[in-house]
Protein backbone atom coordinates (compact mmCIF):
# COMPACT_ATOMS: atom_id res chain seq x y z
CA UNK A 1 0.00 0.00 0.00
CA UNK A 2 2.76 2.43 0.98
CA UNK A 3 4.72 1.39 -2.09
CA UNK A 4 1.68 1.99 -4.27
CA UNK A 5 1.14 5.47 -2.80
CA UNK A 6 4.83 6.20 -3.23
CA UNK A 7 4.58 5.09 -6.87
CA UNK A 8 1.58 7.24 -7.57
CA UNK A 9 2.59 10.37 -5.68
CA UNK A 10 6.37 10.56 -5.79
CA UNK A 11 8.64 8.46 -7.92
CA UNK A 12 7.27 7.61 -11.33
CA UNK A 13 3.95 9.30 -10.65
CA UNK A 14 3.07 12.85 -9.77
CA UNK A 15 6.18 14.60 -8.47
CA UNK A 16 8.73 13.04 -10.81
CA UNK A 17 6.57 13.52 -13.88
CA UNK A 18 5.92 17.13 -12.92
CA UNK A 19 9.64 17.85 -12.65
CA UNK A 20 10.28 16.06 -15.94
CA UNK A 21 7.34 17.83 -17.59
CA UNK A 22 8.40 21.29 -16.45
CA UNK A 23 11.85 20.63 -17.87
CA UNK A 24 10.23 19.55 -21.15
CA UNK A 25 8.09 22.68 -21.08
CA UNK A 26 11.18 24.82 -20.65
CA UNK A 27 12.93 23.04 -23.54
CA UNK A 28 9.82 23.69 -25.64
CA UNK A 29 9.84 27.42 -24.86
CA UNK A 30 13.59 27.76 -25.23
CA UNK A 31 13.78 25.94 -28.58
CA UNK A 32 10.79 27.92 -29.85
CA UNK A 33 12.59 31.11 -28.87
CA UNK A 34 15.80 30.02 -30.57
CA UNK A 35 13.89 29.14 -33.76
CA UNK A 36 12.42 32.63 -33.72
CA UNK A 37 15.92 34.06 -33.17
CA UNK A 38 15.16 35.13 -29.62
CA UNK A 39 16.94 34.32 -26.37
CA UNK A 40 14.08 32.70 -24.51
CA UNK A 41 13.18 32.36 -20.83
CA UNK A 42 15.51 31.09 -18.07
CA UNK A 43 15.29 27.47 -16.91
CA UNK A 44 13.12 28.16 -13.86
CA UNK A 45 10.44 30.02 -15.87
CA UNK A 46 7.74 27.26 -16.00
CA UNK A 47 8.15 26.62 -12.26
CA UNK A 48 7.95 30.28 -11.35
CA UNK A 49 4.88 30.69 -13.57
CA UNK A 50 3.16 27.94 -11.59
CA UNK A 51 4.20 29.49 -8.25
CA UNK A 52 2.89 32.86 -9.37
CA UNK A 53 -0.40 31.40 -10.57
CA UNK A 54 -0.89 29.56 -7.30
CA UNK A 55 -0.63 32.75 -5.23
CA UNK A 56 -3.06 34.68 -7.40
CA UNK A 57 -6.72 35.09 -6.64
CA UNK A 58 -9.18 32.46 -7.96
CA UNK A 59 -12.09 34.13 -9.68
CA UNK A 60 -15.35 32.27 -10.25
CA UNK A 61 -17.73 33.85 -12.77
CA UNK A 62 -21.28 34.53 -11.64
CA UNK A 63 -22.70 32.52 -14.55
CA UNK A 64 -20.54 29.48 -13.82
CA UNK A 65 -21.70 26.19 -12.38
CA UNK A 66 -19.46 26.38 -9.34
CA UNK A 67 -18.88 22.75 -8.35
CA UNK A 68 -18.05 21.53 -11.85
CA UNK A 69 -15.90 24.60 -12.52
CA UNK A 70 -13.79 23.80 -9.45
CA UNK A 71 -13.83 20.03 -9.93
CA UNK A 72 -12.82 19.65 -13.57
CA UNK A 73 -9.12 20.66 -13.17
CA UNK A 74 -8.83 17.97 -10.48
CA UNK A 75 -10.31 15.35 -12.85
CA UNK A 76 -7.70 16.20 -15.47
CA UNK A 77 -4.82 16.22 -12.98
CA UNK A 78 -5.75 12.90 -11.40
CA UNK A 79 -6.12 11.27 -14.82
CA UNK A 80 -2.71 12.60 -15.86
CA UNK A 81 -1.15 11.31 -12.63
CA UNK A 82 -2.64 7.85 -13.11
CA UNK A 83 -1.66 7.61 -16.76
CA UNK A 84 1.91 8.75 -16.15
CA UNK A 85 2.31 6.17 -13.37
CA UNK A 86 0.88 3.42 -15.56
CA UNK A 87 3.22 4.32 -18.42
CA UNK A 88 6.34 4.78 -16.27
CA UNK A 89 6.08 1.60 -14.20
CA UNK A 90 6.51 -1.01 -17.00
CA UNK A 91 9.49 0.96 -18.26
CA UNK A 92 11.21 0.86 -14.88
CA UNK A 93 10.42 -2.71 -13.88
CA UNK A 94 9.73 -4.92 -16.90
CA UNK A 95 8.68 -8.06 -15.08
CA UNK A 96 6.24 -7.56 -12.24
CA UNK A 97 4.35 -4.38 -13.10
CA UNK A 98 1.24 -3.70 -15.15
CA UNK A 99 -1.74 -5.93 -15.75
CA UNK A 100 -3.28 -7.50 -18.81
CA UNK A 101 -5.22 -4.84 -20.68
CA UNK A 102 -3.46 -1.79 -19.26
CA UNK A 103 -3.13 -0.35 -22.80
CA UNK A 104 -6.93 0.00 -22.91
CA UNK A 105 -6.98 1.69 -19.50
CA UNK A 106 -4.26 4.10 -20.65
CA UNK A 107 -6.22 5.00 -23.81
CA UNK A 108 -9.26 5.84 -21.70
CA UNK A 109 -7.21 7.81 -19.17
CA UNK A 110 -5.50 9.78 -21.95
CA UNK A 111 -8.89 11.03 -23.10
CA UNK A 112 -9.88 12.21 -19.62
CA UNK A 113 -7.80 15.45 -19.54
CA UNK A 114 -9.55 16.57 -22.73
CA UNK A 115 -12.92 15.66 -21.19
CA UNK A 116 -11.97 17.67 -18.08
CA UNK A 117 -11.15 20.69 -20.23
CA UNK A 118 -14.49 20.34 -22.03
CA UNK A 119 -16.39 20.05 -18.74
CA UNK A 120 -14.63 23.03 -17.20
CA UNK A 121 -15.13 25.20 -20.25
CA UNK A 122 -18.81 24.34 -20.47
CA UNK A 123 -19.25 25.00 -16.77
CA UNK A 124 -17.63 28.43 -16.92
CA UNK A 125 -20.60 30.02 -18.70
CA UNK A 126 -18.52 32.03 -21.14
CA UNK A 127 -19.61 32.01 -24.81
CA UNK A 128 -16.01 31.90 -26.06
CA UNK A 129 -15.24 29.04 -23.70
CA UNK A 130 -18.23 27.08 -25.00
CA UNK A 131 -17.02 27.73 -28.54
CA UNK A 132 -13.63 26.34 -27.50
CA UNK A 133 -15.32 23.37 -25.83
CA UNK A 134 -17.24 22.52 -28.99
CA UNK A 135 -13.99 22.66 -30.97
CA UNK A 136 -12.28 20.46 -28.39
CA UNK A 137 -15.09 17.88 -28.68
CA UNK A 138 -14.69 17.81 -32.46
CA UNK A 139 -10.94 17.49 -32.05
CA UNK A 140 -11.30 14.54 -29.64
CA UNK A 141 -13.67 12.80 -32.09
CA UNK A 142 -11.21 13.50 -34.90
CA UNK A 143 -7.95 12.25 -33.39
CA UNK A 144 -9.23 9.28 -31.38
CA UNK A 145 -10.08 7.26 -34.51
CA UNK A 146 -6.59 7.10 -36.10
CA UNK A 147 -5.02 6.92 -32.62
CA UNK A 148 -6.89 3.75 -31.71
CA UNK A 149 -6.52 2.17 -35.15
CA UNK A 150 -2.76 2.65 -35.11
CA UNK A 151 -2.67 1.40 -31.52
CA UNK A 152 -3.84 -1.95 -32.90
CA UNK A 153 -0.58 -2.31 -34.87
CA UNK A 154 1.76 -3.16 -31.94
CA UNK A 155 -0.91 -5.45 -30.51
CA UNK A 156 -1.11 -7.39 -33.81
CA UNK A 157 2.65 -7.49 -34.21
CA UNK A 158 3.18 -8.90 -30.72
CA UNK A 159 0.49 -11.55 -31.39
CA UNK A 160 -2.35 -10.15 -29.33
CA UNK A 161 -0.60 -8.95 -26.18
CA UNK A 162 -2.47 -6.19 -24.34
CA UNK A 163 0.09 -5.60 -21.61
CA UNK A 164 2.73 -2.88 -21.85
CA UNK A 165 5.54 -4.79 -20.12
CA UNK A 166 4.95 -7.82 -22.39
CA UNK A 167 5.11 -5.58 -25.45
CA UNK A 168 8.44 -4.18 -24.27
CA UNK A 169 9.77 -7.70 -23.65
CA UNK A 170 8.55 -8.86 -27.07
CA UNK A 171 10.36 -5.95 -28.72
CA UNK A 172 13.51 -6.65 -26.71
CA UNK A 173 13.46 -10.17 -28.13
CA UNK A 174 12.40 -9.46 -31.73
CA UNK A 175 13.50 -5.87 -32.46
CA UNK A 176 11.49 -2.69 -32.13
CA UNK A 177 8.30 -2.26 -34.15
CA UNK A 178 9.31 1.11 -35.53
CA UNK A 179 11.91 -0.66 -37.67
CA UNK A 180 9.21 -2.41 -39.70
CA UNK A 181 7.11 -0.72 -42.38
CA UNK A 182 3.74 -0.98 -40.61
CA UNK A 183 5.24 0.11 -37.31
CA UNK A 184 6.84 3.13 -38.96
CA UNK A 185 3.54 4.25 -40.54
CA UNK A 186 1.60 3.76 -37.30
CA UNK A 187 4.30 5.65 -35.38
CA UNK A 188 4.01 8.66 -37.71
CA UNK A 189 0.22 8.66 -37.36
CA UNK A 190 0.63 8.48 -33.59
CA UNK A 191 2.97 11.49 -33.60
CA UNK A 192 0.31 13.63 -35.29
CA UNK A 193 -2.35 12.36 -32.88
CA UNK A 194 -0.02 13.19 -29.99
CA UNK A 195 0.35 16.72 -31.31
CA UNK A 196 -3.43 17.08 -31.27
CA UNK A 197 -3.77 15.47 -27.84
CA UNK A 198 -1.24 17.92 -26.41
CA UNK A 199 -3.15 20.80 -28.02
CA UNK A 200 -0.06 22.21 -29.72
CA UNK A 201 -0.03 24.62 -32.58
CA UNK A 202 -1.39 23.14 -35.78
CA UNK A 203 -4.25 21.65 -33.77
CA UNK A 204 -4.78 24.23 -31.03
CA UNK A 205 -8.03 25.65 -32.37
CA UNK A 206 -9.73 25.02 -29.01
CA UNK A 207 -7.56 27.52 -27.17
CA UNK A 208 -6.58 29.81 -30.02
CA UNK A 209 -5.25 32.87 -28.21
CA UNK A 210 -5.45 35.30 -31.09
CA UNK A 211 -8.92 34.19 -32.09
CA UNK A 212 -11.01 33.22 -29.07
CA UNK A 213 -8.68 34.53 -26.33
CA UNK A 214 -7.61 31.32 -24.66
CA UNK A 215 -10.86 29.56 -25.55
CA UNK A 216 -11.51 26.77 -23.10
CA UNK A 217 -9.30 28.26 -20.37
CA UNK A 218 -10.59 31.82 -20.71
CA UNK A 219 -12.34 32.01 -17.30
CA UNK A 220 -9.75 30.05 -15.34
CA UNK A 221 -7.38 31.95 -13.10
CA UNK A 222 -4.92 31.36 -10.30
CA UNK A 223 -4.54 27.84 -8.91
CA UNK A 224 -7.06 26.28 -11.31
CA UNK A 225 -5.18 27.56 -14.35
CA UNK A 226 -1.95 26.31 -12.77
CA UNK A 227 -3.49 22.83 -12.46
CA UNK A 228 -4.45 22.85 -16.13
CA UNK A 229 -0.90 23.90 -17.07
CA UNK A 230 0.46 21.14 -14.83
CA UNK A 231 -1.77 18.58 -16.55
CA UNK A 232 -0.46 19.70 -19.93
CA UNK A 233 3.13 19.41 -18.70
CA UNK A 234 2.54 15.89 -17.36
CA UNK A 235 0.93 14.78 -20.62
CA UNK A 236 3.96 16.13 -22.43
CA UNK A 237 5.92 13.42 -20.62
CA UNK A 238 3.36 10.62 -20.58
CA UNK A 239 2.38 10.68 -24.27
CA UNK A 240 5.85 10.50 -25.88
CA UNK A 241 6.74 7.86 -23.31
CA UNK A 242 3.66 5.83 -24.27
CA UNK A 243 4.71 5.97 -27.92
CA UNK A 244 8.28 4.93 -27.10
CA UNK A 245 6.95 2.05 -25.01
CA UNK A 246 4.66 0.82 -27.78
CA UNK A 247 6.96 1.16 -30.76
CA UNK A 248 10.54 1.78 -29.69
CA UNK A 249 11.60 -0.88 -27.17
CA UNK A 250 10.63 1.09 -24.11
CA UNK A 251 12.46 3.73 -22.16
CA UNK A 252 15.20 3.69 -19.61
CA UNK A 253 17.36 6.53 -18.41
CA UNK A 254 20.18 5.67 -20.79
CA UNK A 255 17.84 6.03 -23.77
CA UNK A 256 16.66 9.53 -22.92
CA UNK A 257 17.65 10.53 -26.47
CA UNK A 258 14.51 8.78 -27.74
CA UNK A 259 12.39 11.11 -25.66
CA UNK A 260 14.43 14.13 -26.73
CA UNK A 261 14.00 13.21 -30.42
CA UNK A 262 10.22 12.94 -30.02
CA UNK A 263 10.12 16.24 -28.10
CA UNK A 264 12.11 18.01 -30.80
CA UNK A 265 9.79 16.60 -33.50
CA UNK A 266 6.79 17.97 -31.59
CA UNK A 267 8.45 21.37 -31.19
CA UNK A 268 9.44 21.55 -34.85
CA UNK A 269 5.93 20.67 -36.04
CA UNK A 270 4.60 23.27 -33.65
CA UNK A 271 6.90 26.01 -34.90
CA UNK A 272 6.69 25.44 -38.62
CA UNK A 273 2.94 25.17 -39.11
CA UNK A 274 0.08 27.66 -38.91
CA UNK A 275 -3.07 26.84 -36.97
CA UNK A 276 -5.55 24.82 -39.01
CA UNK A 277 -9.29 25.39 -38.95
CA UNK A 278 -11.33 22.79 -37.11
CA UNK A 279 -12.84 21.38 -40.32
CA UNK A 280 -9.37 21.05 -41.82
CA UNK A 281 -8.21 19.22 -38.69
CA UNK A 282 -11.14 16.79 -38.79
CA UNK A 283 -10.56 16.24 -42.52
CA UNK A 284 -6.88 15.61 -41.90
CA UNK A 285 -7.44 13.02 -39.19
CA UNK A 286 -10.42 11.24 -40.72
CA UNK A 287 -8.94 11.33 -44.21
CA UNK A 288 -5.20 10.86 -44.60
CA UNK A 289 -4.37 9.75 -41.07
CA UNK A 290 -7.12 7.13 -40.84
CA UNK A 291 -6.22 5.74 -44.27
CA UNK A 292 -2.56 5.52 -43.25
CA UNK A 293 -3.51 3.83 -39.99
CA UNK A 294 -5.70 1.26 -41.80
CA UNK A 295 -2.84 0.65 -44.25
CA UNK A 296 -0.51 0.06 -41.30
CA UNK A 297 -2.94 -2.43 -39.76
CA UNK A 298 -3.25 -4.33 -43.08
CA UNK A 299 0.54 -4.43 -43.43
CA UNK A 300 0.85 -5.64 -39.84
CA UNK A 301 -1.61 -8.47 -40.54
CA UNK A 302 0.52 -9.39 -43.57
CA UNK A 303 3.50 -9.44 -41.22
CA UNK A 304 5.44 -6.56 -42.73
CA UNK B 1 7.51 36.52 1.34
CA UNK B 2 10.53 36.91 -0.90
CA UNK B 3 9.56 33.87 -3.01
CA UNK B 4 6.11 35.39 -3.43
CA UNK B 5 7.55 38.68 -4.60
CA UNK B 6 10.06 36.96 -6.86
CA UNK B 7 7.32 34.86 -8.44
CA UNK B 8 5.17 37.93 -9.00
CA UNK B 9 7.93 40.02 -10.55
CA UNK B 10 9.63 37.29 -12.59
CA UNK B 11 6.52 36.19 -14.43
CA UNK B 12 4.40 39.15 -15.47
CA UNK B 13 1.65 38.18 -17.89
CA UNK B 14 0.27 41.28 -19.55
CA UNK B 15 -3.15 41.96 -20.95
CA UNK B 16 -3.41 44.61 -23.60
CA UNK B 17 -6.36 47.00 -23.37
CA UNK B 18 -6.81 49.65 -26.01
CA UNK B 19 -9.21 52.40 -24.97
CA UNK B 20 -9.52 54.10 -28.32
CA UNK B 21 -5.90 54.54 -29.26
CA UNK B 22 -4.53 55.23 -32.73
CA UNK B 23 -2.82 51.76 -32.75
CA UNK B 24 0.63 53.30 -32.61
CA UNK B 25 1.32 52.38 -28.99
CA UNK B 26 -0.18 48.92 -29.59
CA UNK B 27 2.27 48.24 -32.39
CA UNK B 28 5.15 49.36 -30.19
CA UNK B 29 3.93 47.02 -27.43
CA UNK B 30 4.05 44.10 -29.86
CA UNK B 31 7.55 45.26 -30.76
CA UNK B 32 8.69 44.22 -27.30
CA UNK B 33 8.03 40.56 -28.15
CA UNK B 34 10.18 40.62 -31.28
CA UNK B 35 13.74 39.18 -31.39
CA UNK B 36 15.31 42.58 -30.87
CA UNK B 37 13.85 43.15 -27.41
CA UNK B 38 12.42 39.72 -26.45
CA UNK B 39 10.79 40.40 -23.09
CA UNK B 40 10.08 36.68 -22.69
CA UNK B 41 13.62 36.59 -21.27
CA UNK B 42 12.11 38.16 -18.15
CA UNK B 43 9.00 36.00 -18.19
CA UNK B 44 6.75 38.66 -19.68
CA UNK B 45 4.19 37.21 -22.09
CA UNK B 46 1.07 38.56 -23.73
CA UNK B 47 -2.10 36.69 -22.75
CA UNK B 48 -5.51 36.77 -24.39
CA UNK B 49 -7.76 36.60 -21.35
CA UNK B 50 -7.92 39.07 -18.46
CA UNK B 51 -8.29 36.15 -16.02
CA UNK B 52 -4.69 35.12 -16.74
CA UNK B 53 -3.22 38.62 -16.49
CA UNK B 54 -0.98 40.22 -13.87
CA UNK B 55 -0.68 43.61 -15.55
CA UNK B 56 -3.08 45.62 -17.68
CA UNK B 57 -1.47 47.80 -20.35
CA UNK B 58 -3.81 50.69 -21.05
CA UNK B 59 -3.27 52.63 -24.27
CA UNK B 60 -5.26 55.45 -25.78
CA UNK B 61 -7.34 58.34 -24.54
CA UNK B 62 -10.12 56.93 -22.42
CA UNK B 63 -13.34 57.79 -24.24
CA UNK B 64 -16.88 57.64 -22.90
CA UNK B 65 -17.69 54.27 -24.47
CA UNK B 66 -14.70 52.48 -22.98
CA UNK B 67 -15.02 53.73 -19.38
CA UNK B 68 -17.54 51.02 -18.30
CA UNK B 69 -15.55 48.41 -20.23
CA UNK B 70 -12.26 49.20 -18.58
CA UNK B 71 -13.91 49.23 -15.16
CA UNK B 72 -15.37 45.78 -15.87
CA UNK B 73 -11.99 44.55 -17.11
CA UNK B 74 -10.23 45.76 -13.98
CA UNK B 75 -12.84 44.16 -11.71
CA UNK B 76 -12.51 40.85 -13.57
CA UNK B 77 -8.74 40.73 -13.17
CA UNK B 78 -7.49 38.39 -10.42
CA UNK B 79 -5.59 40.38 -7.80
CA UNK B 80 -2.74 41.31 -7.31
CA UNK B 81 -2.84 43.15 -10.60
CA UNK B 82 -1.06 46.32 -11.71
CA UNK B 83 -2.09 48.92 -14.27
CA UNK B 84 0.44 50.45 -16.67
CA UNK B 85 -0.56 53.50 -18.70
CA UNK B 86 1.30 53.58 -22.02
CA UNK B 87 1.48 56.57 -24.31
CA UNK B 88 0.83 60.22 -23.69
CA UNK B 89 -2.91 59.81 -24.28
CA UNK B 90 -3.28 57.30 -21.46
CA UNK B 91 -0.94 59.24 -19.17
CA UNK B 92 -2.54 62.65 -19.45
CA UNK B 93 -4.96 62.73 -22.39
CA UNK B 94 -2.39 64.34 -24.68
CA UNK B 95 -3.85 66.25 -27.59
CA UNK B 96 -7.38 65.14 -26.64
CA UNK B 97 -7.26 67.19 -23.43
CA UNK B 98 -10.12 69.42 -24.48
CA UNK B 99 -11.94 66.83 -26.58
CA UNK B 100 -15.64 66.36 -25.81
CA UNK B 101 -15.43 62.56 -26.03
CA UNK B 102 -12.52 62.01 -23.67
CA UNK B 103 -13.24 63.97 -20.47
CA UNK B 104 -11.61 61.52 -18.05
CA UNK B 105 -7.92 60.65 -17.76
CA UNK B 106 -7.16 56.97 -17.09
CA UNK B 107 -6.00 57.58 -13.52
CA UNK B 108 -9.37 59.03 -12.57
CA UNK B 109 -10.91 55.63 -13.26
CA UNK B 110 -8.17 53.08 -12.43
CA UNK B 111 -5.30 53.11 -9.92
CA UNK B 112 -2.39 53.51 -12.35
CA UNK B 113 0.98 52.19 -11.10
CA UNK B 114 3.35 53.33 -13.84
CA UNK B 115 3.10 56.06 -16.45
CA UNK B 116 5.14 55.62 -19.64
CA UNK B 117 4.86 58.80 -21.76
CA UNK B 118 5.70 59.11 -25.43
CA UNK B 119 3.82 59.25 -28.69
CA UNK B 120 4.42 56.34 -29.07
CA UNK B 121 6.94 55.41 -26.33
CA UNK B 122 9.95 53.47 -27.55
CA UNK B 123 10.18 49.82 -26.51
CA UNK B 124 13.26 50.75 -24.46
CA UNK B 125 11.14 53.27 -22.56
CA UNK B 126 8.52 50.60 -21.86
CA UNK B 127 11.14 48.15 -20.59
CA UNK B 128 12.58 50.88 -18.39
CA UNK B 129 9.07 51.56 -17.08
CA UNK B 130 8.52 47.91 -16.22
CA UNK B 131 11.89 47.81 -14.45
CA UNK B 132 10.85 50.85 -12.39
CA UNK B 133 7.56 49.12 -11.57
CA UNK B 134 9.42 46.02 -10.34
CA UNK B 135 11.72 48.17 -8.21
CA UNK B 136 8.72 49.97 -6.76
CA UNK B 137 7.03 46.68 -5.91
CA UNK B 138 10.20 45.41 -4.25
CA UNK B 139 10.62 48.62 -2.27
CA UNK B 140 7.03 48.66 -1.11
CA UNK B 141 7.02 45.16 0.32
Amino acid sequence: MTKLLFNFLIFPGFLFTVVFGLAANWIDRKVTARIQWRVGPPWYQPLIDLVKLSIKEITIPRTASKELFLLSPMIGLSAATLVSTLVWLPNIDRVSTGFSGDIIVIVYLLTLPAIAVILGASASGNPLASLGASREIKMVIAYELPFIISLVVPVIKSHGVLKLSDIINYQAAHGSFVASLSGMIAFIVMIFCMQAKLGLVPFDASEAETEIMGGVLIEYSGMLLAIFKLTKAMLMVALPLFLITLFWQGFNFLSIWKYVILLVIIILIRNTNPRVRIDQAVGFFWGKMTLLAILAVLLAIKGM
Amino acid sequence: MSLRLKALTKSIWVYHMSTGSCNNCDIEILDMLTPRFDVERFGITLVGSIRHADAILVTGSLNLKTIPRIKAIYEQAPKPCVVIAIGVCACGQGMFKNGPNCPNPVDSVLPVDVYIPGCPPKPEAMIAGVVKLIEKLKGKK
